[in-house]
């Protein structure tokens, strides 16, 4: 995009500047209305799970659902609790928000289409992901109530004990991959499966990562059955408690942002990203936005699944999973991937 | 010109920052603004080429130590007359490590001056194409490979020490097995019993 502004008869540095500027506007906006199109989806697919209609009186089938709340809470008062910390009140939804929209960065939408083609894309999402958890903790701390302070201890612990266990599945990828770069990563997929399938999951040794991976990602973003820093029966609404308006509406946005990225995550990593799902010289003609939107999707209605069937984890037994299960178990698997491509790779 | 812009817009940022982690009143203040000034500093490593660095700086510092901190700091009861109280009695202390501080600077920059420090003369010389992590990895595995699981170890002794200061074994607690509960068959866990009219049962 940079040589385009060249053309038009600008200097490199503003032609770069001018094209990064396009490239952040042309992810977060379209990202925006995905989150506002998912939320819909959300509803839509628990309800018709617990065989309810969901969201269907606003536009048709209740497509609009969502910009009329979002129209709603950009009309209402924000009310700032009196003894809160004011402005780390405010600051909090702002850094959540912001963190789930930097990581997009790196994403790859298809072959060369991505921002920041950056070595240490992967090393970068980790860094991003790990800022996520001061805007629950600074929302939960300034809001100087009782509620909130005990969610934002719950959701920091959680969000680092699954961190841990995220880096280690992502170290059996890399070492697969040989790169830390997420375009690159795609790449190596391409008839990763005997030559037929591109993708990661079909290796007998990172499917059980793969499952790993998701599991963590349910986690990480604090979804059911993990979702206990909004246990709504123990902590009222967890963190967002005495939140309202636009600073609650955007913990939610940065909430759903987090969860298409994690989405993203597990297609790109593990299920071959924009490459179609078989390698087949014709399905290459559609372009691979629409594999990676295809695969985002499955995943956000498994997402969507899991959260309108499976019960609430205890907060205990969620630290259990975290340390004494998916820690060792994806430890052994870097030992395990580091000593196949040992004996088949590298020796 | 992006570059220098970038440079002197992170190194202002970080020095304001660290500043304000002294002068900020508010100790959780304190550790945003550190966590700040962590972040600007990778920017400047960013700048440097050192992209690795950076990324580790981000995670290792901001996501995980600075959170430690902030956890600590919210949990404390904090007295703000008795932390200005304590302002002159520790003074003298202060200034002490700030002499100290600034003494080694002056030192550290005439040696620079002075030629003492050659840069040029690195013990590995790096590949230019090779990539951060490549580079760092091949030197960290290969020549300084000792030093690397040394520095493993230190870190493993003081883990296996942490644990063992903080570890006490606590009686009366209920623990749940999950294995045993897994394990468990309807036909260990219920019995089927007819009492006699008037008999009742046995727990």
């Amino acid at each position: 995009m940079t040589e385009f502004f060249q053309n038009l008869g600008m200097s490199y540095e503003w032609a770069w500047g001018v094209a990064t500027v396009c490239g952040i506007l042309l992810i977060a906006l379209p990202l925006m209305l995905a989150v506002a199109m998912i939320i819909y989806a959300d509803r839509k697919i628990w309800a018709a799970m617990a065989l309810r209609r969901g969201p269907n009186v606003v536009g048709p089938f209740g497509l609009l659902q969502s910009f009329a709340d979002g129209l709603k809470v950009f009309l209402q008062e924000t009310i700032i609790p009196s003894s809160a910390n004011r402005g780390l009140f405010l600051i909090a939804p702002i850094i959540t928000f912001t963190v789930a929209l930097m990581a997009w960065a790196v994403i790859p939408f298809n072959s060369g289409a991505v921002l920041a083609d950056i070595n240490v894309g992967l090393l970068y999402i980790l860094a991003v992901s790990s800022l996520g958890v001061y805007g629950v903790i600074l929302s939960g701390w300034s809001s100087n109530s009782k509620y909130p302070f005990f969610s934002a201890m719950r959701a920091s612990a959680q969000m680092i004990s699954y961190e841990v266990s995220i880096g280690f599945i992502l170290i059996g990828v890399v070492l697969f991959a040989d790169s830390f770069n997420l375009n690159e990563i795609v790449r190596v997929q391409q008839g990763h499966g005997l030559g037929i399938v591109n993708a990661f999951g079909f290796n007998l040794l990172l499917f059980p990562l793969a499952v790993l991976f998701f599991i963590s990602s349910l986690a990480e973003t604090a979804r059911t059955p993990f979702d206990l820093t909004e246990a709504e029966s123990e902590l009222v609404a967890g963190y967002q408690t005495e939140y309202s308006s636009m600073s609650f509406a955007l913990f939610w946005l940065g909430e759903y942002a987090n969860v298409l990225l994690m989405c993203t995550l597990n297609a790109v990593l593990f299920w071959g990203g924009w490459l179609p799902p078989i390698d087949w010289a014709p399905l290459y003609a559609v372009p691979g936005i629409i594999w990676l939107f295809a695969k985002i999707l499955f995943f956000f209605f498994a997402f969507s699944w899991v959260k309108a069937t499976v019960p609430r984890y205890r907060y205990d037994q969620l630290m259990r999973l975290g340390w004494k299960v998916f820690l060792p178990i994806s430890l052994i698997w870097v030992f395990l991937v580091s000593g196949y491509l040992m004996l088949t790779r590298y020796s | 010109m992006i570059q220098l812009i970038a440079f002197y817009l992170f190194a202002t940022i970080t020095i304001a920052s660290a500043a304000m982690v002294i002068f900020a009143r508010n100790p959780v203040h304190s550790v945003m603004w550190l966590i700040l000034a962590f972040f600007n500093a990778a920017g400047l490593m960013l700048l440097a080429g050192a992209e690795f660095i950076a990324m580790l700086l981000v995670i290792v510092y901001v996501g995980a130590v600075a959170v430690l901190f902030l956890f600590v700091v919210m949990m404390l009861d904090i007295d703000f007359a008795e932390l200005r109280a304590g302002f002159v009695r520790y003074l003298p202390l202060g200034a002490l490590v700030a002499i100290i501080l600034a003494a080694e600077l002056v030192f550290a920059v005439g040696a620079w001056n002075a030629g003492g420090v050659d840069l040029a003369a690195r013990v590995a010389p790096v590949a230019e194409d090779a990539s951060n992590i490549q580079q760092i990895g091949e030197l960290l595995y290969t020549r300084y490979i000792f030093l690397f699981e040394a520095a493993g170890i230190v870190l493993l002794v003081a883990m296996i020490g942490a644990i063992a200061l903080t570890h006490r074994q606590r009686g009366g607690t209920r623990g749940q097995n999950i294995a045993a509960q897994n394990r468990r068959r309807p036909h260990e866990a219920t019995r089927l019993v007819d009492p006699g009219v008037g008999q009742g049962m046995e727990l």
